[in-house]
């Protein structure tokens, strides 16, 4: 049979990046992917330079949504590595608080993501409003709902007041039932099983030489954390667990990330009921030329800030590497082998700036035949409906 | 009025283009679509393709990469197309103003009908953005 190739993006309504996927394949069975990048290159770190120390946590929030707390903490981090500043406790702490809240809201959106693309629509409608509580309190205690502006050298912005400390309590006591729902349901399904378990593998070994890092590791069974390698934050003040699965499926992916919601939440209470008092920022008065090096277990892995100064008031150098430039290109082996309908929830499963299944097109140039991005997310929830009638119930 | 506005009043059905944004824009769209906000009851509806939709949500500053895709979806669209232009960097460039790979703001590619800023604009400023939108279109 012909070679077919598959474009899919790089336009897409759901997810953060956009992303240009190329699928080989033959019929049914993908034999090979391409993937480029860079519709969403901005030129972040050449306008970091033109920015004073002060005003680049602001841009590098808006390096992506979702981690709007990782990319600034991991910034901070390396100034105050280069200046060598002591960060008072309490700002640790409430550092803590608010990257913990924000895997919660990452994981759920995630989730729910996921269960679009295998059909399951209502769970993503039902784990998106699980997720709204989060960014109401969010809301309440940094003022936005996303993008907190809540990092900053030397210590944070806004200190909690009490009751913030009541509402964070409240939130995580209501989302605790809903996360056990979500986590029961995906684990008693049987069709979720038959359409999830067993696909897309990625080995130990082949996520080791492709640096893989975050839950797409973890579910490769290789217990990398940054949070436990090298803590930041309070991290190391806290009990908690890295949740790992030897699987390596994209069954292992969603329940490495459910099971992460449980260890967020233990993360947030110790914290809240250690909360030491006192000052949230040092003084800084200049940075010292030298450089320095920020890691922060984003939602999707590690997340890399190296920052370098020459003692004037502006980073002369600023790189960052962000969990996806590594999780991405995994799908070189997880991919091919597979159905088309499963290519989907596969390149999904490393929670990649991807979703664009409302933007796939399946070009035929022999026969002339379209698929739009619509038929295959369509293909994927016919494969599910026909495991249900299937009789896996 | 021509049947197609009035038709458009009704379920104005909107193309999401994501051209360079933090991704944030782009999440409080879905959100808005959820339960808790729900902007189905004005029978708004997401597609997939440029062409069934009525309306054109732009976000991001518009990179370099993205402008030639910018233009040429609005090429595609259906005739009325209202162009709505969401957040800070879709309205102004915003931060990424001043960037190397910057082709935007939106409204110096495609004609912009609409502004709704934010950042991110929160899912009650889309409403209002979408319902003042429908509303004018009466008029």
């Amino acid at each position: 049979m012909a070679k077919t190739i598959i474009p899919i993006g790089p336009y897409h309504p759901l997810q953060e990046e956009a992303e240009f996927f190329q699928l080989h394949v033959e019929g049914e069975k993908v034999v090979g992917i391409d993937v480029s990048i860079g519709y969403n290159h901005r030129g972040i770190e050449k306008i970091s330079e033109s920015l004073t120390f002060d005003q680049v946590p602001y841009l590098v929030e808006r390096v992506c949504g979702i981690c709007s707390t990782s990319h600034p903490l991991a910034y901070v981090q390396a100034v105050e590595e280069i200046g060598g500043i002591q960060v008072p406790e309490r700002a640790l702490y409430l550092r803590t608080i608010i990257a913990e809240m924000e895997r919660l809201h990452s994981h759920l959106l995630w989730a729910g993501l996921a269960g679009h693309f295998l059909g399951y629509n209502t769970v993503w409608m039902w784990a998106w409003k699980y997720r709204e509580p989060v960014l109401d309190v969010l809301e309440a205690v940094t003022g936005n709902r996303q993008n907190y502006a809540f990092m900053k050298v030397g210590g944070i912005r806004r200190d909690f007041e009490k009751e913030d400390i009541f509402r964070i309590d409240q939130i995580l006591d209501e989302l605790k039932p809903k996360i056990d729902l979500l986590t029961g349901a995906v684990m008693d399904d049987p069709v979720l099983h038959a359409r999830v378990k067993g696909v897309g593998i990625l080995k130990p070994e082949d996520a080791y030489s492709f640096g893989a890092v975050g839950p797409t590791a973890r579910a490769s069974g290789i217990k990398i954390d940054v949070r436990r390698d090298e803590p930041y934050a309070a991290y190391d003040r806290v009990e908690w667990d890295v949740i790992t699965d030897p699987a390596g499926d994209v069954f292992a992916r969603v329940k490495v990330r459910l099971l992460e919601l449980y260890e967020s939440v233990k993360i947030i209470r110790q914290c809240l009921r250690d909360l030491p008092g006192g000052e949230i920022s040092a003084r800084v008065k200049e940075i010292p030329p030298g450089e320095g090096i920020g890691r922060v277990e984003a939602p999707r892995g590690e997340c890399f800030h190296y920052v370098c100064s020459d003692g004037t008031n502006r980073p002369v150098r600023h790189k960052i590497r962000a969990p996806s430039y590594v999780n991405v290109p995994t799908c070189q082996v997880t991919v091919p082998g597979e159905t088309i309908s499963d290519a989907t929830i596969i390149l999904a499963s490393v929670d990649p700036c991807y979703s664009c299944t409302e933007r796939m097109q399946v070009v035929d140039k022999e026969k002339g035949t379209t698929l739009s991005g619509k038929d295959l997310v369509r293909l994927s929830q016919e494969k599910t409906a026909l495991l249900i009638k299937g009789g896996h119930r | 009025m021509s049947i197609t506005l009035k038709a458009l009043q009704k379920s104005p059905w909107v193309f999401h283009l994501n051209t360079g944004a933090c991704n944030n824009c782009d999440i409080e769209i879905l959100n808005c679509l959820t339960p808790k906000f729900d902007l189905e009851r004005f029978g708004v509806k997401l597609v997939g393709s440029i062409r069934h939709a009525d309306c054109l949500l732009v976000t991001g500053p518009v990179t370099r990469k993205a402008a030639p895709r910018l233009k040429t979806l609005y090429e595609q669209a259906p005739r009325p197309c209202l162009v709505v232009a969401c957040g800070t960097c879709a309205i102004s460039g915003g931060i990424f103003k001043d960037g190397y790979n910057i082709c935007g703001p939106v409204d110096k590619i495609v004609p912009v009908d609409a502004y709704i800023p934010g950042c991110p604009p929160k899912p009650e400023a889309y409403i209002l953005g979408i319902v003042k939108l429908l509303e004018k279109l009466g008029q």
